[in-house]
C-alpha cells in the first residue's frame, strides 16, 4: 500500500507512538500531528501519582525526547483542534485555539486517537475547588489546592483515579473522605471481595471511606463549600476532585460517516473506515482473542493499539492483522502496585495462585468455561505477566493453577 | 548496542520479560535482571518495542 500522507488526530500517548511506529515502518511520507493541548505530548500516568505528590516536575513527563521528535519529522499541530471530518470528501475541519482562525485538510491516510475526557458532575461546574484529572493543567491546579493546606479533601469515585488521588493526598497527611455509590471501590470491575482488599488499603491509610452512597449536590457559594450526599448526610469541603470517569471525545466526528459507538467503532483489525483506523482510549473494537467488543482505557492499550492502527494504514486489508492483545494495566496506591490482566469477569472462577489477602501481596487467576481469562496481582508484578503470557498461549484454568510461576 | 536501565525507575512490571524473555528477566525476588546487556543488532527491533512499551520510561540504549 502506497500512502502519501497520514494525518493523526490526538497528540497524546496513542497518537505520538503511532507516529514514531510509522517512521519505524519506514513510512517516509507526510505525517501531520494534530492536538489541541498546547502542551508538547506528555504522559498522564504519573498526573494522579509523582506529579501531583510534587515529586516530578514537568520534564519527567515527557513522551518522547526533543530529538526524538525532531528526528520523526512531523508536521505537528499543537493548540489545533479537529472540529469535523466527512468520510466522502475526506476533508477534515480545523480549528486553531490561539488564533481562532480555521482551516480544511484533505486527508489521506487518518488515524484517529483523541481520547476521552472527564465526566462531570451536572451542576458543579461553577465552583471554585472543584476539580476532574486529565490533563497536565487539572493536575497543576489540584496540585496547587493541595499545597494550600486543605482542611478536607473530598474524592467522588473510588476508581483507579480517585483512589490514587485519595492516596497521593493522604501520603500528603491531608485529610481525604471518599465517596463511592458502589458497595465496594471497583466491585463493578473486581467484585465484592477484592473491592473489599481496595477499601481496606484506604480505611488503614485513614481515609474516611464511604461506600453505597451517592452525591446529591456539591455546594458552595463561589467556591466550594460542602458536598451533600443521598443518604441526608453532609460533608464540608475545602477541594472536592471528581473522578467518575471519563467519556471518548467523539463529537467532532458527529456526522462524519464514521460509526460512533462509546467510541470510534472499528472492525478486528483497527480499522473504522477505508484509510481510517482509530487507537487508545477513543477506540472500540472487536477483540477477537476474548469474543468481546472492548474499549480499553489503559496505558500500554494506547502504546500496542497506537502502533497496530499505524501499521493497518500501511498494509492491504487482505494482510491485515486482527489486534488481539491481553489488556493490562497498573494502579500505584500507597505501597501497593495494583496491576490486572485479561478480562475479570464477576461469575469467573477464581484463585488464589500466591501470597494471601490479608497480607495484601497476592496474584489470584480468573477462569471462565475452562480456561484463564484474567489475573490480579497486589504487589506481584512477576506473576501478572507470567499469567499474561498463559491467557495469551489460550491455556486451561487448570494448567494455569498447577503451572510452576 | 548496550542497554541501560534506570532501576530507579523500574517498577518490575516485567513488560520487557514479556516482549524479551531472553534479554530481560524479573525473577522471584522481584527484580529485574538484564540478562544480555550488549544484545546483537538482530534484536535492536525488540529492544526498541522494550524501550517504548516500558510504562516507566526505564529502558534505553545507547549506540
Ligand atoms: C491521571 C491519570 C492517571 C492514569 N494512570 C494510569 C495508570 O496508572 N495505568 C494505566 O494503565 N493507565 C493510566 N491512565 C490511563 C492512560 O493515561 C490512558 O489510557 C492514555 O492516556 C490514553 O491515551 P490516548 O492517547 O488514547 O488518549 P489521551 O491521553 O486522552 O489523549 C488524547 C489527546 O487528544 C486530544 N484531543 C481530543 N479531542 C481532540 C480534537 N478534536 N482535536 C485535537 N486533539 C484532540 C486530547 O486533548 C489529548 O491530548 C491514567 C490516566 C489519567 C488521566
Ligand atoms: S518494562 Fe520497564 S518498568 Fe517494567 S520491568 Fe521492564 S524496565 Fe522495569
Amino acid at each position: 500500500m502506497t500512502r502519501r500522507s497520514i494525518t493523526i488526530v490526538g497528540a497524546s500517548l496513542a497518537g505520538i507512538r503511532a507516529a514514531e511506529s510509522l517512521r519505524r515502518q519506514d513510512f517516509d511520507g507526510a505525517i501531520t500531528l494534530i492536538g489541541d493541548e498546547l502542551h508538547a505530548p506528555y504522559d498522564r500516568p504519573p498526573l494522579s501519582k509523582q506529579f501531583l505528590a510534587g515529586d516530578w516536575e514537568t520534564d519527567r513527563l515527557t513522551l518522547t525526547q526533543p530529538d526524538k521528535l525532531d528526528d520523526l519529522d512531523l508536521d505537528l499541530r499543537l493548540g489545533v483542534r479537529a472540529a469535523s471530518f466527512d468520510l466522502d470528501s475526506r476533508r477534515l475541519g480545523l480549528a486553531d485555539l490561539e488564533d481562532q482562525s480555521s482551516e480544511e485538510l484533505v486527508v489521506d491516510g487518518l488515524l484517529i486517537a483523541t481520547g476521552a475526557r472527564c465526566r462531570t458532575l451536572g451542576g458543579a461546574e461553577g465552583l471554585d475547588g472543584v476539580f476532574v484529572l486529565r490533563s497536565l493543567d487539572d493536575s497543576l491546579a489540584i496540585r496547587a489546592a493541595f499545597d494550600a493546606g486543605p482542611a478536607r479533601v473530598v474524592i467522588v469515585g473510588a476508581g483507579f483515579i480517585g483512589a490514587e488521588v485519595a492516596a497521593t493526598a493522604r501520603t500528603q497527611g491531608l485529610d481525604v473522605t471518599m465517596i463511592e455509590s458502589l458497595p465496594q471501590p471497583l466491585s463493578r470491575v473486581l467484585g465484592d471481595e477484592m473491592g473489599g482488599v481496595c477499601a481496606d488499603l484506604h480505611r488503614e491509610h485513614g481515609v474516611d471511606l464511604r461506600t453505597g452512597v451517592g452525591v446529591e449536590a456539591i455546594e458552595g457559594d463561589g467556591h466550594v463549600e460542602r458536598v451533600r450526599l443521598n443518604d441526608g448526610s453532609m460533608i464540608e469541603a475545602d477541594v472536592v476532585v471528581v473522578g467518575i470517569g471519563v467519556i471518548p471525545n467523539t463529537e467532532w466526528l458527529e456526522g462524519s460517516g464514521l460509526t460512533i459507538d462509546n467510541g470510534v467503532v472499528c472492525d478486528a483489525t483497527c480499522l473504522a473506515a477505508p484509510g481510517v483506523t482509530a487507537a487508545g482510549d477513543v477506540a472500540c473494537w472487536p477483540n477477537r482473542r476474548f469474543g468481546e467488543v472492548m474499549r480499553v482505557e489503559h496505558w500500554d492499550n494506547a502504546v500496542a493499539q497506537g502502533a497496530h492502527a499505524a501499521r493497518r494504514l500501511l498494509v492491504e486489508d487482505d494482510e491485515a492483522e486482527p489486534f488481539i492483545p491481553v489488556p493490562w494495566f497498573w494502579s500505584d496506591q500507597y505501597d501497593r502496585k495494583i496491576q490486572m490482566a485479561g478480562r475479570i469477569g464477576l461469575d469467573d472462577e477464581m484463585h488464589i495462585a500466591t501470597g494471601s489477602l490479608a497480607e495484601r501481596r497476592f496474584a489470584a487467576i480468573y477462569g471462565r468455561a475452562g480456561r484463564l481469562v484474567g489475573v490480579l496481582g497486589f504487589n506481584r508484578p512477576r506473576h501478572v505477566m507470567r499469567y499474561r503470557m498463559l491467557i495469551e498461549e489460550g491455556v486451561s484454568f487448570e494448567d494455569a493453577i498447577a503451572a510452576e510461576i | 548496542m548496550k542497554i541501560v536501565v534506570d532501576f530507579d525507575l523500574c517498577e518490575s512490571n516485567a513488560i520487557c520479560m514479556q516482549i524479551a524473555p531472553d534479554i530481560f528477566e524479573v525473577r522471584d525476588d522481584d527484580f529485574l535482571y538484564v540478562l544480555n546487556e550488549e544484545p546483537g543488532e538482530e534484536d535492536r527491533a525488540r529492544v526498541d518495542e522494550c524501550v517504548q512499551r516500558c510504562p516507566k520510561q526505564a529502558i534505553s540504549v545507547q549506540g
